[in-house]
Order: structure tokens, then C-alpha cells, then sequence
């Protein structure tokens, strides 16, 4: 029996004469993250990376039991919330963690977004950032049905009908969402191929461009940072991200234990839509713009316009590297910062209103 | 077919055409036969009153070689329906399923031999169905409607003068209509709550008497009535010719029960005739015991319960097996009436078992919770244990030499 020190040196050279690690070496230990007034920003990306590792591992725990089918969706699901050992804390754990998750990009980006760390070279990291966000909304929008409860099931419903109002490709893409007519049994089968398999994929390649690229060309330093002061990322800022991870593993764990996650209702596709239906606190701002919107715009449909003008709000976010010039230059320009203050607020706004609308009615 | 042959005919029709241009009660049937169900299957004024509806002169039209009949006299209505109403031949030709018995059933009621000896009081057909407008009993807009029943029977039975002749009382349809059954068919909308004819019989309407009320009760509590029936009460009943089930609960004024009925306490009716120190008062105040046992078990379940879901647990099951408690109950207060203790306690112990189940299992979610929460601390303990580690790590790291310039 060798020293443990003695064990990494012989396994290390065991792959050294094996393969040219060197590269991947200097890769993995040469990045540095720099130390300023606003490194607090930086642990939003790591926290936001270890919520979709649990969310990854919570999940595969969930396939065991869960089964995607009408008849049995919901039954599985409660089956592994007071049958399943732990069957509990998993899946409350997925719950919670994929808040967290969304939660945490979000703040990561706007904290991106308020630094200007997008500005060159850093814009494809923005850019694959932004379809990560995109595609976290996507995991929970198609993970929101897979209990098959009544609120599920009805804001699925509605959200499918929404995509319907896309134009030119509405109809189809709603049919595509449902894979019929109606929210139905095909529904179910293609949300879960999309929240396993699809979007995991897709996940899969931008979360591995995006993390390279992070790798590649290291953490951005703020305009209004001067200082040249950085810490090696491994170990000093990785130990640090450790404690961080620690702490958000608590948090998680802690709201799983006091606030399990619930299981509703059976959904009855023949019954009424039962009053306040909601969607993820996350959809919610959305939500309330398309309720806000009048009902006809200039000859248009209001929902159409509202889709449009969405949509055309995500384009911008994902372009901003090329619209912000000043930021490019090296310059803070107020009118990005209003723009970003503005696009928050009125998100946190809408969200906060419609939560009290819906607690109200 | 038979729209179409009522619209070519239609221009035939010289009653109508006729009744149409006259002032007064006269014109009425014109008017009303429109909605009729009779006009609907295709029937004209001719079918009932004879005569020849092609011919225009008054005097040919309404001659009496032509068949005509004219306006039957109050007391020929009955016979007058049954011409058609009770030839099953005619009436398949229109709507099978309507019984032809009607008549045969009236002849045997209150009203139909009043009417057969000559009282021009009682009721005949179109007392209740109306006249001319006669609707389907299925149409809400009739009289026979069932909501529209008591309200149909209380056009005779709440007037005084009538029903004084007849000696009657007239507070029936004010008893019904602050009733339990009353209030659920007046009130709630509930149409298979009983009406006057659930209990009364319709066409063969007539008083239930003393041993048919257990019989009429039983058409929809027959649990209650079976367990009667093999009760000692049941022949003490018949022996004093009492009216079973409304010696307690009383006829059109039936309120709902409450178990204070039960027992021995002041509102209970079971007091009114067992002495205390009698088997019957001891079985009274048992059986009282039992239900209120079985009350309080199931009350602690449902708290246990209740407790569990605000730490957020599924009670799903559990609620389940309190619902089979809540039946046990309900099957308990019906089991009273086998005056039975050792029934009444047989179906109550179910009950218990099934509430003690629930509450159990209550009280295990929440076990579970406190299991849960004990478990989080550890955790959230090592984990602690793990940050303090590292921050002690990192600033033995820090104090080597923190940071570099990049």
C-alpha cells in the first residue's frame, strides 16, 4: 500500500503515458477569476450548474417510478410521494431545484446583463447563456404537466393555446405541443420526451459550449473595475464555490422538508377549467401581459401582437452584445442600464401583480 | 308524418278557425291547444270533441250525427280522457310508453270515488294537468312537473272552504314546503326528493294509513324500514295501529333528523315513551353512546388528518378510509332503527376501526414530518460542518497568498 499522494502520482502517470493530457491540464488550471467589489455575481453560475446537476440526478431517480401515461401519471407520482422511500425528498428536491435553478440563471443573467459581461469576445458565452435560460423555461414548462393534476393539466392547456397564436406556424406548432387537437395522452408521452430526452440533449451541447467558452476565455472583469486582481479558480475560487453549493444544497433541501411538493388533483380533461389557474411563477409575467393585452391592436389580434412583441423581446436579449455598441467600445451607456432596470422591474412587477390578482380572485 | 299530415289539415280546421275570432272563455282552447301536447302529436279539437271540422256552417260542424260531444260535464272528464288513455292499441300508436292504467288507478283513489258518488269537488284530469294546454309531465312548465306538484295538489288542499266540506286540513302543503323533502325539492332543485305523489300516489291518490307508511318510507329508506320491520317495535306498532315510521318523524313536516332525536336527552323521542330504568331507555342512551363515540373518533381523525396536510403530506388514503368511517356512520344512524344495541355497535365498531385507521395514520404523517425535519437539521448540520471546513481552508489558503495580479 503506497501513500495517497503516491496513488494520484501513479494514476496520474498511468494516463500521462497513455494520452497527452497536457492541454487538458493547463485548461482545467489556468483560468482565474478576478477579485473586485462584484464577485458576488460570479457564484451564480456554479449554483445555477450544480441545481441542474441535482435536478439531472433527482430526475433519474424519478424515472424508476414514474410512468407517462394518463392512466397512470398521477398515480406513479403519488405512488413515489408516500410509497417510495425517499420518494418524498426526491421529488421535492426536483421540485425546489428546478425553481432555484430558473431562479439563479435568472439572477445570473441580469447580473451578466448589469456588468456588461457579454461585450467582446465574451458574446457567443451570452448568447449560448440566453438558450440555456430559454431552455431551463422549457424544462419546466414540460415538467409542469407530467403530475397530470388538474392545474397542470388546465395551464398546459391554456399555454399550449397560447402557442397557437405564433404567426404563420401557430397552428402547427400547437398541434406539434399536443400531438393532437387536444391536451391529451399524446400530450403527456411528448412532454416527457421532451423534458428527458430533447431538451437534456440540447442541454447537453449548450451547456458543454457555454461552460468552454467560460473556460476558454475566463470570467469577465466589470467596465468600472480597474484592479488587475484575480485568484486561481482551482483551488481558491472552486472551494469557495464548494461553500456556496453547500449552502444552496441546504436551502433546497430545507424548503423540500417544510414545503414538499404537492400532487393535486387528478386532472379530468372533462370537467370544467376550474378557477385559478396559474402557470409557473416564472411564466407569470407573460401571463399577465397577454391578459393585459386589448383585445384587438390596429386590426390585429391583441394575442398575436403580444406574441410577436415577446418574441421579439427574447431576439433582443439574445442580441444585445450587437445592440449594446457602447458596451463593445469599452462604455457604460445609460440607456442599456434603464433598459435592463426597466425589462426587471416590469418583470418582478407583473409577477408580484399577478400573484396578489390570482390570491385576490 | 304527423306534423306534416297537422299542417296540410290545418286549413280543415273550422273549430280553430272559429274559436279564434270569438271574445271570451269561448276563444281559450284555440289559443291554449297551440302548446298542447295533444296538438303536438298531431290531435285536433275533433279528436276529443267530435264533430266535422271540414264543414263551415256552426250548425253542421258541431252536429250531434257528426259526433260531436261538446264540453263533457265535470264529472264525465275522468271517463272522457279514458276514451283514449286507457286503449293501449291508440295510445301505442302515439307514445308507447305512457301506462294506460290512469283511469283504472283513479277509479280507486279518494278523488275518483268522490267523484264516481257525485261530489263535484274532487279532482279530475285537467284539475291537475290542466286544459286544453296540457303539457308533458316531463315539460317544467307543467303542472305535473315534479317541482311544480305540491304547488298543483295546494290549488285544492290549502283552500279552506273546499277543504272544510271535506273535512281536511289545509296546512299540508305549508308542512311539505318547510319539510326536509320539501326544502330539497322547492328549494335545492332536487327532483327526486318525494312530492305528494311519491307518498300519496298520484292518479291513485289516497291517504297511506297507519301500516302503509313504512311501506311508502321505504321506498327510499329501505334499510330503515327493513331494520324496522324485524324490530320489536314493529308489532308493538301494529298492535296499537300506529303509524311506524311518523310516530317519530312525523308526515309532511318530516325535518331532518339530528341525533338528539336519539338518546335519552331532552329532545329525544325515544323518551316519550321508555320510562327511565326500562331495557328500552338503557338501549336509548347505548345506542345514543355509540353514535357519538363513533362521532368523536371520526372528529379526531379528521384533525390528525387535517394536521398532517398543513405540513403539506398526501392524506389521500388516509382520507379515504376516513370516508368509509363517515359511511359506517351514516349506516349507524339507520341501524338505530333495529333498536338493536348489538347491531347498532357492530356496524359503529367498524366505523372506529376505520377512524382509529385514519387517525393513525395521521398521526404517522406527521411523525413522518418531525422524521423529516430531523433529518434535514443533521444534515444541514454536516453540511454546516463541511463550510466551516472550507472556510477555514480557504483562509489558511488566503493568508499564503490570496490573490495574484492577472
Amino acid at each position: 500500500m503506497g501513500s495517497p499522494m503516491g496513488a494520484r502520482e501513479r494514476l496520474k502517470s498511468f494516463f500521462q503515458a497513455r494520452y497527452n493530457l497536457g492541454g487538458l491540464g493547463e485548461l482545467v488550471t489556468h483560468k482565474t477569476v478576478p477579485v473586485h467589489g462584484h464577485s458576488l455575481w460570479y457564484y451564480l453560475g456554479g449554483t445555477t450548474l450544480v441545481l441542474v446537476a441535482v435536478q439531472i440526478l433527482s430526475g433519474l431517480l424519478l424515472l424508476l417510478y414514474y410512468r407517462p401515461s394518463v392512466g397512470e401519471a398521477h398515480e406513479s407520482v403519488r405512488l413515489i410521494m408516500t410509497k417510495v422511500e425517499f420518494g418524498w425528498l426526491v421529488r421535492s428536491v426536483h421540485a425546489w431545484a428546478a425553481n432555484m435553478a430558473i431562479l439563479s440563471a435568472f439572477i445570473h443573467m441580469a447580473s451578466a446583463f448589469f456588468l456588461k459581461a457579454y461585450r467582446p469576445p465574451r458574446e457567443l458565452t451570452w448568447v449560448t447563456g440566453c438558450l440555456l435560460f430559454f431552455l431551463l423555461m422549457g424544462f419546466g414548462f414540460t415538467g409542469y404537466l407530467l403530475p397530470w393534476n388538474t392545474l397542470s393539466f388546465f395551464a398546459t392547456k391554456v399555454g399550449t393555446e397560447i402557442a397557437s397564436s405564433v404567426p404563420v406556424i401557430g397552428k402547427v406548432l400547437s398541434t406539434f405541443l399536443r400531438g393532437g387537437a387536444d391536451v391529451g395522452d399524446a400530450t403527456l408521452s411528448r412532454f416527457f420526451w421532451f423534458h428527458i430526452a430533447a431538451l437534456p440533449v440540447c442541454l447537453f451541447f449548450l451547456l458543454g459550449a457555454h461552460l468552454m467558452m467560460v473556460q476558454l476565455q475566463g470570467m469577465s472583469r466589470p467596465l468600472s473595475v480597474r484592479s488587475e486582481r484575480a485568484m486561481p479558480f482551482i483551488p481558491n475560487f472552486l472551494l469557495r464555490d464548494l461553500a456556496a453549493w453547500s449552502v444552496m444544497l441546504g436551502i433546497v433541501l430545507a424548503l423540500s422538508a417544510y414545503y414538499p411538493a404537492t400532487v393535486g388533483e387528478k386532472a379530468d380533461p372533462f370537467a370544467p377549467t376550474p378557477a385559478g389557474i396559474e402557470p409557473e411563477w416564472y411564466f407569470l409575467w407573460m401571463f399577465q401581459t397577454l391578459k393585459f393585452f386589448p383585445g384587438h391592436i390596429l386590426g390585429l389580434e391583441g394575442e398575436l401582437v403580444a406574441i410577436v412583441a415577446m418574441g421579439l423581446a427574447g431576439l433582443v436579449l439574445i442580441l444585445v452584445p450587437w445592440l449594446d455598441r457602447p458596451a463593445a467600445r469599452g462604455q457604460a451607456h445609460w440607456l442599456a442600464w434603464l433598459a435592463g432596470f426597466l425589462t426587471v422591474f416590469y418583470m418582478i412587477g407583473m409577477t408580484v401583480y399577478a400573484k396578489w390578482f390570482i390570491a385576490r380572485h | 308524418m304527423w306534423p306534416a299530415v297537422s299542417a296540410w289539415a290545418a286549413p280543415l280546421n273550422t273549430c280553430a278557425e272559429c274559436h279564434e275570432m270569438l271574445e271570451g272563455q269561448t276563444r281559450g282552447p284555440a289559443a291554449l291547444f297551440q302548446v298542447d301536447v295533444h296538438s303536438k302529436r298531431g290531435l285536433t279539437c275533433a279528436d276529443c270533441h267530435g264533430g266535422d271540422p271540414a264543414a263551415q256552417d256552426p250548425t253542421l260542424s258541431m252536429a250531434l250525427e257528426k259526433g260531436f260531444v261538446g264540453r263533457p260535464a265535470r264529472q264525465d272528464i275522468p271517463g272522457f280522457c279514458a276514451r283514449c288513455h286507457a286503449d293501449p292499441a291508440f295510445m301505442r300508436r302515439f307514445n308507447p310508453n305512457l301506462p294506460t292504467d290512469q283511469y283504472a288507478k283513479y277509479l280507486t283513489s279518494q278523488h275518483g270515488k268522490a267523484n264516481a258518488a257525485g261530489d263535484e269537488d274532487v279532482a279530475v284530469c285537467t284539475s291537475c294537468h290542466g286544459v286544453h294546454g296540457i303539457r308533458s309531465a316531463k315539460d317544467p312548465l307543467s303542472p305535473v312537473y315534479a317541482t311544480n306538484i305540491p304547488g298543483t295538489c295546494a290549488v285544492c288542499h290549502t283552500d279552506a272552504d273546499l277543504m272544510k266540506r271535506h273535512g281536511l286540513p289545509v296546512n299540508q302543503h305549508w308542512d311539505y314546503a318547510h319539510s326536509v323533502h320539501g326544502q330539497a325539492l322547492l328549494v335545492a332543485g332536487d327532483r327526486g326528493a318525494p312530492h305528494c305523489a311519491s307518498c300519496h300516489g298520484s292518479h291513485e291518490a289516497s291517504k297511506p294509513g297507519a301500516i302503509a307508511v313504512g311501506n311508502v318510507c321505504a321506498q327510499c329508506h329501505s334499510l330503515s324500514r327493513d331494520l324496522f320491520a324485524a324490530s320489536p317495535h314493529k308489532m308493538v306498532h301494529e298492535a296499537l295501529g300506529l303509524p311506524e315510521c311518523e310516530v317519530c318523524h312525523g308526515n309532511h313536516a318530516i325535518q331532518k333528523t339530528s341525533d338528539e332525536m336519539l338518546g335519552t336527552g331532552p329532545e329525544s323521542f325515544c323518551a316519550r315513551c321508555h320510562e327511565p330504568g326500562s331495557k328500552g331507555f338503557e338501549t336509548a342512551q347505548a345506542m345514543r353512546a355509540a353514535v357519538e363515540d363513533l362521532k368523536a373518533r371520526i372528529q379526531g381523525a379528521e384533525e390528525s388528518i387535517q394536521r398532517a396536510h398543513h405540513f403539506g403530506m398526501d392524506m389521500e388514503d388516509a382520507e379515504y378510509t376516513l370516508h368509509e368511517a363517515s359511511s359506517r356512520l351514516t349506516q349507524t344512524r339507520a341501524y338505530v332503527h333495529s333498536f338493536s344495541i348489538e347491531k347498532v355497535k357492530s356496524v359503529a365498531g367498524e366505523g372506529l376501526a376505520h377512524a382509529d385507521e385514519a387517525r393513525k395514520a395521521g398521526e404517522k404523517a406527521v411523525e413522518e414530518v418531525y422524521f423529516r425535519r430531523k433529518g434535514l437539521w443533521v444534515t444541514v448540520a454536516l453540511l454546516g460542518i463541511f463550510v466551516l471546513a472550507l472556510i477555514a481552508k480557504i483562509r489558511s489558503m488566503d493568508k499564503k497568498g490570496p490573490t495574484h495580479s492577472g
